[in-house]
């Protein structure tokens, strides 16, 4: 509340009416078809009532003005029952004008785009809104689950973990399911969301949250002086409080300072507004975390529009103006539909033109209340008494002629079609009925400090206005106006400008701020009255936390304002508390004879509003869930039918399969044997690969790699390995020497990146005084491995003829630049993973299709074949060349059967823990391979190592299958695996024991180098 | 949070990524020739594993891979997310090489 007290009453407002006869009152005026709209008022408000707009709720057919919200229109046409309570099943009603509504929770819209427990208060009606009602069966006004209300004696907090703690084997099958279907709010569609979500990054100097009085004078003094501001209000117009207050500011009326306002702010183009924007959060360095429901206001958003927009705003000042939010009263009864809170109620007269009830009764501690009476009053409504616990009228009513009557609403009379009386009950006991059918309630106000509380500031307890205030805000937030406690319209206004005159100026705004815009200094006075004894009553009402529940707490020792969340779920619903928190503690705190200040509040954690996993998501979804990386040979594999594999965020051509082929391993088999037999083809771009420079290039290998690279001669490869410093294998790859100061380093596709990162902390951070550059070029080449006995012959169709392809010419291992037919020139590498007779041909990567291309055509008259990945690893497992699954981050170089190449004559990252007495020890599981004995048997990776004839289990394991394949060269399946001693065991029988799929089989341990084992073939 | 990248200005934290204590320096265990020293693997056990964990000002390695690839030097305060000085490693951009043994 920012509010403006009414002191005087708007010369031209002629009481307002109800429109007593909405049929006879449309055939009159044909621009206000109310149709329903038994509680709208005549004239007033800010609705435009020449665009009607029709709805439903449950089905039944509602119309409502442009600039209603659902629960606006709702009370417009005098909906009193809108909702079922979480666990007793009571009938609700609407409760609150704003974002901190617990009741009102309905289901929008249908379909694929029904979102539950959406706020009514904060749903803007659009014409063919369709809302359901949730948590009732087999209807809202006959609810069978209303049962639980009878037994609600029993089920008081704690109540399901007393009760269903036994048989444990129950709770998950039985009690859980049947609690969770009688206790609940709406349902999830079940389908996919069809609309999308977007994210987005804004900066500015000064953010505003919040549009009331103090952010609408904050925005235009930072605005004024020239500052860089964004102000956000969650509301789909500015004004904030000011919306639903009558008065004065620098002497015109509130609505005409509004407008003059807004006009100045549209024109200073300095100021981004964002309405229909959240901040839900405040995060490190000034960025604050925002909801802008673009679209949430229409059925289905435009072509080419989000629904929602999740916003990170960087700020180097923020003036939170957030307002604050009026506090229930603890009664009996306060829960009926009819109820309703006093601001409430005055917003749905100013702002909405909807009157709440014909007899409107208040029940205030403060002086507040008050005004909603004399609103009430002034649109013609009859105000049935003012129950003031105080007995005082305050200073500025006592004019109004409004009845006061001193005491406590002890009871509500009514059922689901809203409060029909109370009864008042006096100091001394005495009571009386009251004929009324909406109650208004004000227990005071609570500043809206949530964001200033999410980096762990504790708020501060102030006796004077009841309420906790703003403690230790985030750097660069200052919270002014009603959130930070003061909440007159004149301190709203003073401060909101002077925070952002003094954040613009912090921020090298040379401008001037402007006047500070004069209003009422109105005074606000309260005297707590935390619970009226004598039936339940609640406390949050979302999740059905009564009174008696926190005593309950207390009683049996959850004393701990945390420990009293958890015990009895107040303030754990989606609300979160916003109308509960304060009332809760302050009752424990009554049962425990602490003060409140010194109970403290629970901490409070960002989302401040609900924020859909959607909007959390954005674009991040389905086939868009992670970035995709293609290979440069994508799209013609992909014409080809290949079938891709994801490797990281790379799309891999997994196989290619041609018609008539069963199943993937008919292909891969085809094409493993037709690079065995002939020639085939593979896009390996995705390798990681290192463009390596400087004088000092070789020194810098020699310290990263466990072999010597500064020995390589220039036109060579060379296989090296990498530890992490902790002596275990990190990566392994080729790397080649293209001139004295120039290699090619090359990495595994899972570690291309962090291998990027290592490499430049070695050259930055541990050896910063050696001359050596690194670039990375993964993306820039198109790299294909040609493998098999006709390669040469290809190479010959695809290579200029001058280029000597020959052993002698192009030695195994050997590199260099080569010009291919027609004058462009690729580098050649001579190296082979599939044991074949194999090139590497590298080309820029814009020319990895035509390449692809020219490779089929040069390879044509040999049948070449292009193969995937899993042939790849097929040829690699029968060649017994690690990978993936042996570099698993648990293996030593000597495990990899690689230990010789680890050189003594230098330091280099991992040799000196790479000696430790475990990673050396004799009995380590090393790479061999695995046969089945039975050659018809299939192997399967994961398959635990046993000794014939021992028991499986932790002390008989021995090791695991890591890479498995059928080898159609062998004709059976064959594997690596990881064995204890396993160099010492080749030709012993164990078993492969696979209890995950019940396998359980002998199996011979041999070598892993299945095929080619003195490697003539690719030395060829 | 946001880290005053020396080359980028400020970016935000997803850009970077964290290593942790800068203090910790790589032991020099071996000598030109090759020999290793008997307490290398002393030498190395620290450096790998051992860690302070402040509750205040620390001096953090974090890497800026979603924007120069320099590897910096953040004085971070652990309780607080407050930043107050980003320094490049002494091999960070394009400079000519450092002298051995340079601060980081």
């Amino acid at each position: 509340m920012s509010g403006t007290r009414t002191g005087r009453i708007s010369g031209d407002a002629a009481p307002l009416a109800f429109n007593e006869n909405p049929a006879a009152d449309s055939r009159q005026s044909r621009s206000v078809p109310a149709g329903t709209q038994s509680h709208r008022l005549s004239s007033g408000g800010q609705i435009d009532r020449k665009h009607p707009l029709g709805f439903t709720f449950d089905g039944k057919k509602m119309v409502g003005f442009a600039g209603d919200t659902l629960a606006s229109a709702l009370v417009a046409n005098g909906v009193k029952l809108v909702g079922r309570s979480f666990k007793y099943h009571r009938p609700r009603g609407i409760l609150t004008a704003g974002a901190e509504e617990p009741n009102a929770l309905v289901e929008l819209r249908g379909g694929a785009r029904r979102e539950p427990n959406t706020r009514a208060t904060t749903a803007e009606l659009y014409d063919g809104l369709a809302a359901q009602s949730q948590n009732r069966w087999p209807s809202l006004r006959h609810d069978v689950m209303a049962v639980n209300s009878l037994f609600s004696p029993i089920f008081v907090a704690g109540f399901y973990y007393k009760t269903f703690m036994w048989p444990a084997k129950l709770w998950e099958k039985l009690y859980e399911p049947a609690i969770r279907r009688a206790a609940g709010l709406g349902k999830a569609s079940g389908e996919a969301d069809p609309d999308h979500y977007e994210k987005a990054w804004a900066h500015c100097d000064v953010l505003v949250v919040g549009s009331g009085p103090a952010g609408l004078a904050a925005a235009l003094a930072a605005g004024r002086a020239g500052a860089r501001v964004i102000l956000a209000e969650e509301d789909s117009r500015l004004g904030g409080r000011l919306l639903s207050e009558t008065g004065e500011i620098d002497g015109k009326p509130v609505a005409e300072w509004l407008a003059d306002a807004q006009r100045e702010i549209a024109g200073l183009t300095n100021i981004r507004i964002m309405t229909r924007t959240a901040v839900f959060g405040v995060y490190d360095g000034g960025t604050y975390g925002a909801l802008e429901r673009v679209n949430d206001h229409v059925a289905v958003p435009p072509a080419h529009q989000p629904r929602q927009r999740l916003w990170r705003i960087v700020a180097k000042h923020a003036v939170v103006a957030a307002g604050a939010i009026e506090r229930p009263l603890v009664f009996p009864g306060n829960d009926r539909p009819g109820v309703m809170m006093a601001s409430a109620v005055r917003s749905y007269i100013n702002r909405f033109a909807a009157m709440p009830g014909r007899q409107v009764a208040l029940f205030t501690n403060n002086d507040d209340g008050w005004r909603t009476a004399e609103a009430v009053q002034r649109a013609g409504g009859a105000v049935a008494g003012v129950i003031d616990s105080r007995g005082v009228v305050p200073e500025g009513y006592r004019g109004l002629n409004l009845r006061l009557l001193s005491g406590v609403v002890s009871e509500v009379n009514g059922g689901v079609d809203g409060v029909r009386g109370i009864v008042v009950r006096d100091a001394g006991g005495r009571t009386q009925q009251i004929e009324a059918d909406c109650l208004a309630m004000s227990g005071g106000w609570n500043p809206n400090v949530a964001l200033s509380s999410f980096q762990r500031g504790r708020p501060a307890w102030r006796d004077d206005i009841a309420a906790f205030v703003p403690g230790q805000c985030p750097p660069g937030m200052v919270m002014v106006g009603a959130a930070g406690g003061d909440f007159s319209l004149a301190a709203c206004l003073r401060e909101g400008h002077a925070a952002g005159a003094v954040a613009a100026k912090d921020c090298g705004a040379k401008g001037m701020a402007g006047e500070v815009p004069r209003g009422d200094d109105e005074g606000f006075a309260i005297k707590p009255l935390w619970h009226v004894e004598g039936g339940k009553a609640f406390v949050d009402f979302q999740h059905d936390v009564t009174a008696s529940d926190v005593k309950l707490a207390q009683r049996e020792g959850f004393e701990s304002v945390e420990h009293l969340k958890r015990y009895t779920t107040l303030g754990m619903a989606t609300d979160q508390g916003k109308l509960s928190n304060v009332n809760g503690l302050a009752l424990m705190a009554e049962a425990t004879g602490r003060d409140i200040a010194d109970t403290g509040t629970t901490i409070y954690r960002p989302p401040y509003a609900p924020v859909a996993i959607g909007a959390l998501a954005g674009h991040h979804r389905d086939e868009n869930f992670h970035a995709w990386r293609l290979t440069p040979s994508h799209h013609w594999a992909a014409a080809r039918g290949a079938v891709f594999v994801d490797t990281g965020l790379w799309k891999r051509a997994q196989w290619y399969p041609v018609a008539g082929e069963k199943d993937w391993l008919e292909s891969v088999t085809r094409e493993v044997l037709a690079v065995r037999n002939g020639v085939g083809f593979c896009d390996v771009s995705t390798l990681g690969k290192v463009d390596v420079r400087g004088p000092d290039a070789g020194t810098f290998l020699d310290r990263l790699y466990i072999n010597t690279f500064s020995s390589l001669a220039v036109g060579k490869a060379r296989y090296g390995l990498m530890l992490r410093e902790d002596g275990l294998v990190y990566d392994d790859g080729t790397t080649s020497r293209l001139a004295e100061d120039h290699y090619f380093l090359t990495t595994t596709t899972a570690k291309a990146g962090p291998a990027m990162q290592h490499l430049e902390f070695c050259r930055q951070v541990l050896w910063p005084e050696l001359d050596v550059q690194l670039t990375s070029v993964t993306d820039q080449w198109a790299q294909f491995s040609i493998a098999g006995p006709n390669t040469r012959d290809l190479l010959k169709n695809l290579c200029d003829p001058s280029e000597d392809l020959s052993n002698e010419g192009f030695p195994f291992m050997g590199v260099r630049e080569v010009a291919l037919r027609g004058g462009m020139r690729a580098r050649l590498y001579r190296i082979s993973f599939s044991g074949e007779m194999a090139f590497e041909i590298g080309v820029p990567a814009r020319y990895g299709e035509a390449m692809a291309e020219n490779l089929m055509r040069a390879g044509a008259e040999f049948d070449v074949t292009p193969y995937g990945t899993e042939a790849l690893g097929v040829m690699r497992i029968e060649k017994g060349h690690v990978a993936g699954p042996e570099l698993s981050g648990t293996t030593t170089a000597d495990d990899l059967g690689l230990g010789k190449m680890m050189s003594k004559k230098k330091d280099y990252i991992g040799r000196a823990m790479a000696g430790r007495e475990a990673l050396i020890a004799p009995d380590r599981q090393v790479v061999v391979g695995i046969k089945p004995v039975n050659k018809a048997n299939r192997l399967r990776s994961g398959a635990h190592i046993i000794p014939k004839g021992a028991a499986p289990g932790p002390d008989t394991d021995q090791g695991y299958l890591t890479s498995v394949c059928y080898s159609p060269m062998l004709g059976h399946w064959i594997a690596l695996a990881l064995v204890e001693r396993g160099r010492e065991r080749h030709g012993e029988i164990v078993r492969a024991y696979d209890p995950l799929r019940g396998e359980d089989m002998e199996v011979e341990i041999t070598s892993p180098v299945f095929y080619d084992p003195e490697g003539g073939r690719q030395r060829g | 949070m946001r880290i005053a990248c020396p080359f980028c200005g400020e970016r935000e934290l997803g850009e970077f990524t964290y290593l942790g204590d800068a203090a910790p320096k790589r032991p020099l265990a071996f000598a030109a020739d090759g020999a290793e020293q008997p307490d290398a693997q002393d030498l190395f056990f620290d450096y790998v594993y051992l860690r302070d964990n402040i509750a205040g000002d620390m001096n953090e390695r974090w890497y800026h891979g979603g924007g120069c690839r320099s590897w910096l030097t953040v004085t971070r305060n652990t309780t607080t997310h407050e930043i107050k000085a980003v320094r490049a490693a002494p091999g960070a951009g394009a400079q000519k090489p450092a002298k051995a043994g340079a601060i980081s």
